[in-house]
């Protein structure tokens, strides 16, 4: 592999413990929270408030349903529900409940990403609300559950083990 | 002459055969002479019908301008795949159309998720925080003040050519592998950006993060980002287009399109992937037996003839010059193969020197069509030995529902009365 020069002479220096060329300024708290929520599988990044399965209806009929369809069978926007156990047959479905392999995900893609038209308007309730709602569409959890920054990371997915790592080249002469 | 050009090899301008750009000096009498006289040729031929203004006919041209236009008389556009959101979408470069190796800025490939934001440079920041010893803030300014590089890279959509997999059936080679450009690219290694920043003890992820709509957002292993990643601001000569990530986006040598975070304004170093939607839902490559490969970033070596391809039309039999475009991810082109027999005879192509590591290597070929049916195909070997495979054992291994990543060789059907199709029409 190929590499830059400067970036040769630097690679080594990553963890080096002064600057070298000292530019910008220190980032406050203020400018790092203003990039916005940048959530991890182990729940890294959630803010505080919570969401029932309840106020989920609510919010997605309200922000959702005109784009995904009322149950998340998808119309603008894609298919939100079902699918699971359709992944290893010849039409597969992939959609929040067959394939993404982490709750936190979800909450992390509408907070930034939805209603797509106006994204990032949600506060954190509706999200965790929004999130709850479309699991338990996808039969993940109980109508009665809520989801906040405790329980949403112990949500296990369906297709939580269903990805393996990058084996290429996996054709040809140099297939491993 | 079948054979590949060596670096000594001379220069000959006949029709059909490449020349290497580093022996040109040695034989410009002799070309340029005939290029005249095929330029004389052609022109010639006009001058007696036409009378086009500020041409030689005694009136003026139009004024000097302050910003280049192409000629209204060249018509390639990108092509944009219909979707009922118009911001999230992908256009696809008219790869048929380009010469050389460069795609010109304003033909590159384009695939957004929330559409292009109109960011103001001079309000623009780059945060670098989380697992660092210096929280960052940096202007685009400051950026642009360390030291920099300049490599031409080839950048290919993770999605390219995936319609391929169900059957080779898209009309030209702009919609079946358009999603491909290159471009010189200016900006300031993430290593020395990252050096600045300090990354503590056991930080292994950059989670990048753009300023478009919808906050694209990508993990990358530090491994990576320490080796050749770019911050970028410039593109062929000048500023980024909008299009691009004005005015900073990633630059990820050979990796798929989507890692290379446009609109880039915060970069958080971390010690866990963040599996973003992007890496998750999209982008990561569903094999028969359920289980999907992630992270698959590396994008294989690919080739594909431009010239004869699907739409096209060769007026007669005659002599040509086939030609097409070959790159790879993990390094350089070592040789193009083409066969124009369906695949039972392979020949070495010309091969457009200098190869760059991980960017567009023009080949080209003189054939003879004649007038007889023919199935051509170009099959790329990159300096690792990879192979490029063929529509077939990709499947025997991958089947039909990854997606993403498909580098098959890309066959077209010359028929008898010159048209050229796709095999499966
Ligand atoms: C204006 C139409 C529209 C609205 C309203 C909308 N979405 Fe979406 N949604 C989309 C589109 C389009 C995409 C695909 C985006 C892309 O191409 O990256 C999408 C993608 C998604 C995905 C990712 C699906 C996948 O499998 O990758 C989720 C989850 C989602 N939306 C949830 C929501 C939620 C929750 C709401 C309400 C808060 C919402 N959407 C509102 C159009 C919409």
């Amino acid at each position: 592999m190929w590499k830059y020069s400067v970036a040769l002479v630097l690679a080594a220096a990553a963890f080096a413990q002064s600057p070298k060329y000292g530019v910008g300024r220190a980032a406050s708290p203020e400018e790092i929270r203003g990039v916005g929520a940048i959530i991890a599988p182990d729940g890294t990044g959630l803010p505080e408030g919570s969401g029932t399965v309840a106020a989920g209806r609510e919010v997605f009929a309200a922000n959702c349903a005109r784009c995904h369809g009322e149950k998340g069978a998808g119309d603008i926007g894609p298919q939100l529900v079902g699918g699971q156990g359709t992944l290893a047959t010849a039409k597969p479905v992939k959609t929040v409940g067959s394939y993404w392999p982490y709750a936190t995900t979800l909450w992390d893609y509408i907070n930034r990403a939805m209603p797509f038209d106006k994204p990032g308007t949600l506060k954190p309730p509706e999200v965790y609300a929004a999130a709850a709602y479309i699991l338990n569409l996808n039969g993940i959890i109980e109508a009665g559950q809520a989801m906040d920054a405790k329980s949403l990371p112990k949500v296990k997915m369906p297709n939580r083990d269903g990805f393996v790592s990058d084996p290429r080249p996996d054709v040809g002469p140099k297939a491993r | 002459m079948l054979g590949g050009m060596g670096p000594s090899a001379g220069v000959q301008f006949e029709p059909g055969v490449c020349h290497e750009r580093g022996a040109a000096m040695k034989n410009e009498k002799k070309s340029s002479r005939r290029q005249l006289l095929h330029a004389g040729a052609v022109l010639g031929g006009g001058m007696l019908v036409k009378a086009e203004p500020g041409s030689a006919n005694g009136s003026l041209g139009t004024p000097l301008g302050p910003y280049g236009e192409r000629s209204p008389y060249e018509k390639a556009v990108r092509w944009r795949r219909d979707t009922k959101t118009p911001e999230t979408g992908s256009s696809f470069t008219p790869l048929a159309d380009s010469v050389g190796t460069l795609t010109p800025s304003s033909l590159h490939y384009e695939r957004h998720h929330a559409g292009i934001p109109d960011i103001d440079p001079a309000a623009h920041r780059l945060v670098i925080h989380g697992m660092v010893e210096r929280p960052l803030s940096l202007s685009v300014a400051e950026i642009k003040r360390l030291p920099s590089v300049s490599p031409i890279l080839v950048l290919e959509c993770g999605g390219n050519s995936g319609a391929e997999w169900a059957a080779q059936t898209a009309p030209d080679v702009q919609r079946s592998f358009g999603l491909v450009s290159c471009s010189e690219w200016t900006g300031v290694p993430l290593s020395l950006l990252l050096s600045e920043a300090g990354a503590r003890a056991g930080a292994s992820w950059v989670i990048a993060e753009g300023a478009d709509a919808c906050r694209m957002e990508r993990s990358i292993p530090m491994a990576k980002a320490m080796e050749n990643i770019l911050v970028a601001y410039g593109q062929n000569g000048e500023a980024l287009r909008p299009a691009q990530g004005y005015p900073l986006r990633l630059i990820i040598p050979g990796w798929e399109g989507n890692t290379n975070v446009k609109w880039l304004h915060s970069l958080k170093v971390a010690d866990q992937a963040y599996m973003a939607r992007d890496e998750t839902s999209k982008y990561t490559d569903l094999m028969p037996d359920g289980k999907a490969r992630i992270f698959t970033y590396q994008m294989e070596a690919k080739s594909v003839i431009t010239f004869p391809s699907g739409g096209q039309k060769l007026p007669g039999p005659g002599l040509y010059e086939l030609t097409g475009l070959a790159w790879s991810g993990r390094g350089r082109i070592e040789r193009v193969e083409i066969t124009t027999d369906g695949g039972k005879t392979w020949v070495k192509a010309n091969v457009q020197e200098p190869r760059l590591p991980i960017a567009f290597t023009r080949f080209r070929l003189p054939w003879r069509f004649d007038g007889r049916e023919a199935v051509i195909a170009s099959r790329a070997v990159d300096e690792s030995g990879y192979v490029q495979p063929t529509r077939e054992e990709l499947i025997a291994v991958r089947g039909v529902n990854s997606n993403f990543h498909f580098n098959g060789i890309k066959k077209w059907r010359v028929r008898a009365d010159g048209t050229v199709t796709n095999v499966e029409v």
